[in-house]
């Protein structure tokens, strides 16, 4: 394994926004200058089924998915759906589980935003700028929707670790 | 005719909509498909650049021709489809072979290791080989809109359509990909050339001596085209192999030899023996079917292949460790939590209905094939597009008076539904269909199609009248009814019609709760 590649995977069940989550990642490492490669699978996965996205950015990627045990950074979306996905985690790599409900508190108003909140989790953890972020979430928001998510991510980037 | 120009700027892509910006930059006219995952985004991202004429046909044998034809007619065109698709397609693509083409044209097809989405895992490399077609297959976004500009020209300079194959992993992951301009082609001229078009059995007698004779020339070209790649690294250990999984071997053994096939049809058989004698140990990775091994054994080269129980599923970086090692595949069990129909969607009226008369229904492809899992589990056969229509029929071939009915979704109707239901009528069957009318292609992500009103641009076109057409195929009786509306009534309505002697056609008509938001 290329020890300079990041390896993030994102999990959780279809409808939660992970897909999108995971788009805002992607666009972000691309600003920041990285080769970047995302997998994951769409169709029959969303109807409420598990839904997983990996991400892989650094110098030079091959392979678009992440290997057992070689994942930098596990971001779950669903409790029920971690104990599938912690076998993605390298030893030594974070999981942010524990900040789920953080990021669902900070939401409860509009939870459909819980996606734009576990990536300003993220984001704070991952080798990108933050005005890589800030080009990445213009690009993925549409212009009604940019000016709430900004809020909802960069409160979610200065949440208490 | 020219290739790409110099690369503007990067972008953020899909394979599939790499391939569609590739086809763009090829100077691509005409597209048509018939969605499918993991292919329909390929259409999809087409319809967003204006000058291209592009449509949902109403199935991928319709999707073939009319694009097929337009490369007859002279402009670059393409066809998309999942594997399964293209059996839809098969009668129209053996022959065009024969026929070879007048502009580019181009197949894309987008396999499915793994069946994230697909009710079975057919590995569409044997089309290649069946129909003696060339094949390219990217291993990734950037080489799936690279490899659409080569296909266009190689379409053009064999006379030949070629297929590009895809599979899930490359269809639907995104990387940056270098984008280009688009060149713009000229129309080439329409010729009435009788021998080339018409295949009568005279006419096609020759042409099948010239479909041999291009695969004699196209084989010359698999030994020197630079989309078959060696990768010199170290002499202990080569790999041959394609697609996504390169990506996986080359993850796992970066330091290594490759061969890597770009063109995986002719088989370029030089480069590959030449290749297994350059290494100490070679082996062939692949993923479903050994299509790779089997001819290369042929060859007479010495090289390891995978344990055939790898043959099932799709690999990933996990798997090539083991495959090297000749270790057989151990089967993990992961709980992932099944689909299931969404909250609110309208076929849980029909099935809860369905469900309570015990009756055996016939399935099709669609959301509502879900309706075979827990909770419902009321759906109990799902074979193929439009076989809720034709099983009512054949299983009360075998049960006359049996409790049995057929469902089947507007758009899988139109696709493949409504020819089983003229010959339901024609050959005196009984029962009741029930189309299961959400007004949308949902399981794909939501496509309009003819009895929507609508283009792929969600432009207002001729609507189709399901239940106009149901009569005019015979249908005794025909019933559009909202069944989420009053559930009694839709249930009287269901037990009248199945006591009756007749053919008759329920009209389930409630849109998906996932498009409501569009209408
Ligand atoms: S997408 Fe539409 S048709 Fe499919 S399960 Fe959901 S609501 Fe039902």
């Amino acid at each position: 394994m290329n020890i300079e590649t990041c390896n993030v995977v994102l999990g959780g069940i279809g409808g939660q926004g992970i897909l999108k989550a995971s788009e805002i990642c992607g666009w972000a490492a691309l600003y920041e200058g990285y080769h970047v490669k995302k997998s994951e699978v769409h169709g029959m996965a969303q109807r409420g089924g598990s839904v997983e996205s990996h991400l892989r950015f650094g110098q030079r990627v091959f392979s678009p998915l992440v290997n057992r045990g070689g994942a930098d950074f596990l971001l779950c979306f669903h409790e029920e759906e971690h104990s599938r996905l912690k076998p993605y985690l390298r030893k030594g790599g974070r999981d942010l589980l524990r900040y789920l409900d953080a990021a669902r508190k900070l939401v409860v108003q509009e939870p459909r935003a819980l996606n734009t909140a576990m990536v300003g989790v993220l984001s704070r953890e991952l080798p990108i700028g933050e005005a890589a972020w800030e080009k990445a979430l213009e690009t993925v928001f549409p212009p009604k929707f940019l000016s709430f998510n900004r809020g909802v991510f960069f409160e979610a980037r200065t949440m208490e670790r | 005719m020219t290739r790409t120009k110099r690369p503007v700027h990067k972008a953020f892509l899909s394979g599939n909509e790499a391939l569609a910006r590739g086809a763009w930059q090829a100077g691509l006219k005409v597209a048509c498909a018939y969605p499918g995952t993991p292919s329909t985004e390929i259409l999809e991202a087409l319809a967003t650049y204006p000058e291209l004429d592009v449509q949902w046909s109403v199935n991928e044998k319709v999707a073939y021709e009319v694009a097929f034809a337009a490369a007859v007619g002279g402009v670059r065109s393409l066809f998309a489809c999942k594997h399964v698709g293209l059996n839809v397609a098969m009668d129209p693509l053996m022959t065009s072979a024969y026929t070879g083409v007048n502009a580019g044209f181009v197949i894309v097809v987008c396999d499915d290791p793994g069946m994230h989405s697909s009710q079975n895992e057919q590995d569409t490399r044997w089309v290649s080989l069946y129909a003696k077609l060339p094949m390219l297959e990217p291993a990734n976004p950037g080489e799936a809109l690279a490899f659409v500009g080569e296909a266009f020209a190689l379409s053009e300079r064999f006379d030949t359509p070629v297929i590009v194959r895809m599979t899930t992993r490359i269809s639907h992951g995104k990387e940056d990909v270098v984008i280009g301009e688009r060149d713009e082609v000229t129309t080439l001229a329409l010729e009435k050339d009788f021998r080339k078009y018409v295949m009568v059995p005279g006419n096609a007698r020759g042409r099948h001596e010239v479909l041999e004779k291009r695969l004699v020339r196209l084989k010359a070209l698999a030994e020197k085209t630079r989309l078959n790649r060696i990768e010199e690294g170290t002499r202990s250990l080569g790999f041959i192999t394609s697609s996504v999984t390169y990506q996986y071997v080359k993850e796992c053994y970066p330091d290594a030899s490759f061969l890597k096939l770009g063109m995986s049809y002719p088989f370029c058989d030089e480069k590959i023996r030449a290749f297994a004698k350059s290494v100490r140990r070679c082996v062939v990775v692949e993923e479903l079917d050994p299509f790779l091994e089997e001819h290369i054994k042929t060859l007479g080269v010495r090289f390891a292949a995978k344990d055939p129980s790898w043959r099932l599923g799709e690999l990933g970086p996990d798997a090539i460790g083991p495959i090297v090692r000749g270790e057989q595949r151990k089967v993990r069990q992961t709980k992932s939590r099944p689909p299931r129909l969404c909250p609110g969607c309208p076929h849980w009226a029909t099935f809860s209905v369905l469900k309570k008369l015990g009756v055996f229904v016939a399935g099709d492809i669609g959301c509502y094939t879900l309706g075979a899992l827990p909770p419902t589990s009321a759906l109990h056969s799902c074979l193929c597009m439009g076989a809720g229509v034709t099983f009512n029929e054949g299983l009360r071939r075998a049960h006359p008076d049996g409790p049995i009915v057929g469902v089947v979704g507007d758009s899988t109707f139109v696709h493949s539904g409504v020819t089983g239901l003229i010959s339901a009528a024609y050959n005196k069957s009984r029962g009741v269909i029930f189309i299961l009318d959400n007004r949308t292609t949902a399981m794909t992500g939501g496509q309009n199609h003819p009895a929507t009103g609508l283009t792929i641009r969600d432009e207002p076109t001729r609507e189709l009248d399901l239940a106009a057409l149901c009569r005019a195929c015979g249908a005794d009786h025909v019933d559009v009814i909202d069944p989420t509306g009053n559930l009694k009534a839709f249930e009287a309505l269901v037990v009248e019609r199945l006591g009756a002697d007749a053919l008759s056609v329920i009209i389930a008509k409630h849109p998906c709760k996932l498009i409501k938001r569009k209408l």
